[in-house]
């Protein structure tokens, strides 16, 4: 046996028995290359999630809910960064990771790449988007890779306010004029497909799925996950007087689970290919903030270069 | 074995063209007065000011902590998971050095 079968042996001996895998420990290529791509991925999802609700901040419809979305969005900044910062342990640059996303080599959520045309598609991110983030991230929480385990941890503790504020935005609009309650059907109208779309491809499409579940990347399949979504999301949706856009919704007494309609997967490649309603819109905010905020940078570090040039002047 | 094949000692590469990426600062918060202080994660700050200003942004907005040490990472030594062996193996064995080892009548109290 090579020594380097011998080692994958070990790995996965750990893996098996539910050992966390740290920064330093040896570990296949395969699986640190996976994890930089996952963990950048859902870090630069955080950061272009900003833009669609940003969008909404100086519009909200009270102070509550502008602080309410002020806090959300600064929420998903932090994660960003924690992500960022776990993914920075496997040997990447902030910067190479920066360089992925604003060359698009790196991919973000697709549902990001759709707009925010009312107040109520900030009630419906919250809702699905943020209630479809947390089954992914619940789920992640228990991953083998340590710093991702513990940012996933982190992030799934602040990440439940998010989908209250959103839902209660939806809740509010329902009970409001017929004109209201409108608008929070036809944010859910747009916002369902995509929410659905956010587990990712069917799993007899997803190639990598196997080798994740294997090395505990992932504990569910996308399928098992986005049923589960569609299963808890039903009755709010019930709750809320608003129909979901699926005719073929409906309870399966014998699987014990909703069945649902077929997404639009054309759709789904499309907008993961970059043909989405808003992807040039959103890299361009991103790469233009990163450019236009390069003398903010600089001239920080030109300012620490001069206090520490100060400082050994001063005991010199 | 190949070179890539071994990220054992994961290093920062930093690119040539990027000369302005920050430090990388790691972060320890104390949650509240009696307890010591934890790692919590890292960020990249231009100083050590601004490592506390980022890691209060980052890491405490929710009353997580009361004070933080920020220190950077690239002064951090740490043991190789390679030596772990020969680092702690030797304190499995010394079952002596706990109070179970020893065995005394139950009806003695308080020892």
């Amino acid at each position: 046996m090579s020594p380097e079968i011998k080692l994958e042996d070990a790995f996965q001996a750990r893996i098996d028995d539910e050992q966390k895998i740290e920064p330093k420990d040896w570990m296949p290529e395969k699986y640190r290359k996976t994890h930089i791509r996952q963990i950048s991925q859902h870090a630069h999802s955080e950061i272009v999630g900003m833009l669609p609700e940003g969008n909404w901040i100086t519009r909200a419809p009270s102070l509550k809910r502008k602080l309410g979305l002020l806090a959300k969005v600064q929420d998903e900044a932090g994660h960003g960064l924690y992500l960022y910062s776990a993914a920075e342990t496997l040997g990447i640059s902030r910067d190479e990771l920066f360089d992925q996303l604003h060359t698009g080599k790196a991919k973000y959520s697709s549902i990001f790449n759709y707009p925010t045309l009312s107040w109520a598609d900030i009630g419906a991110i919250g809702w699905l988007v943020d209630g479809a983030a947390i089954i992914n991230q619940v789920m992640l929480t228990r991953t083998s890779y340590g710093p991702y385990a513990r940012a996933m941890v982190r992030i799934c503790k602040e990440e439940s306010f998010h989908q209250r504020q959103g839902y209660e935005i939806m809740l509010t609009l329902c009970q409001g004029m017929p004109e209201q309650k409108a608008m929070a059907q036809d944010a859910l109208n747009r916002f369902w497909w995509p929410s659905l779309m956010m587990f990712g491809p069917r799993d007899s499409d997803s190639p990598n799925t196997e080798q994740s579940v294997k090395w505990k990347i992932k504990r569910k399949t996308n399928d098992e996950l986005r049923q589960q979504f569609v299963d808890i999301t039903v009755p709010q949706a019930e709750y809320l007087g608003i129909t979901i856009p699926d005719p073929d919704l409906k309870w399966n007494e014998d699987r014990g689970h909703y069945d649902f309609g077929e997404i639009d997967w054309e759709e789904f490649w499309q907008v993961v290919k970059g043909n989405g309603p808003c992807n040039k819109e959103r890299l361009k905010a991103r790469v233009d903030a990163w450019e236009e905020g390069a003398w903010v940078r600089e001239a920080a570090v030109a300012y620490s270069t001069k206090i520490k040039n100060n400082e050994v002047k001063r005991t010199a | 074995m190949n070179k890539d094949k071994n990220p054992q000692t994961p290093k920062t590469s930093k690119p040539q063209n990027h000369t302005t990426e920050w430090p990388l600062w790691e972060v320890f918060i104390r949650s509240k007065n009696g307890l010591e202080h934890r790692h919590v994660g890292s960020l990249h700050a231009a100083d050590a000011d601004m490592a506390i200003e980022n890691a209060r942004d980052v890491y405490t907005r929710r009353q997580e902590g009361v004070s933080i040490w920020v220190v950077e990472s690239r002064n951090i030594t740490a043991s190789n998971p390679e030596n772990s062996g020969e680092l702690f193996e030797p304190a499995k064995d010394k079952i002596y050095r706990h109070p179970t080892f020893y065995e005394l009548p139950i009806e003695l109290k308080h020892i």
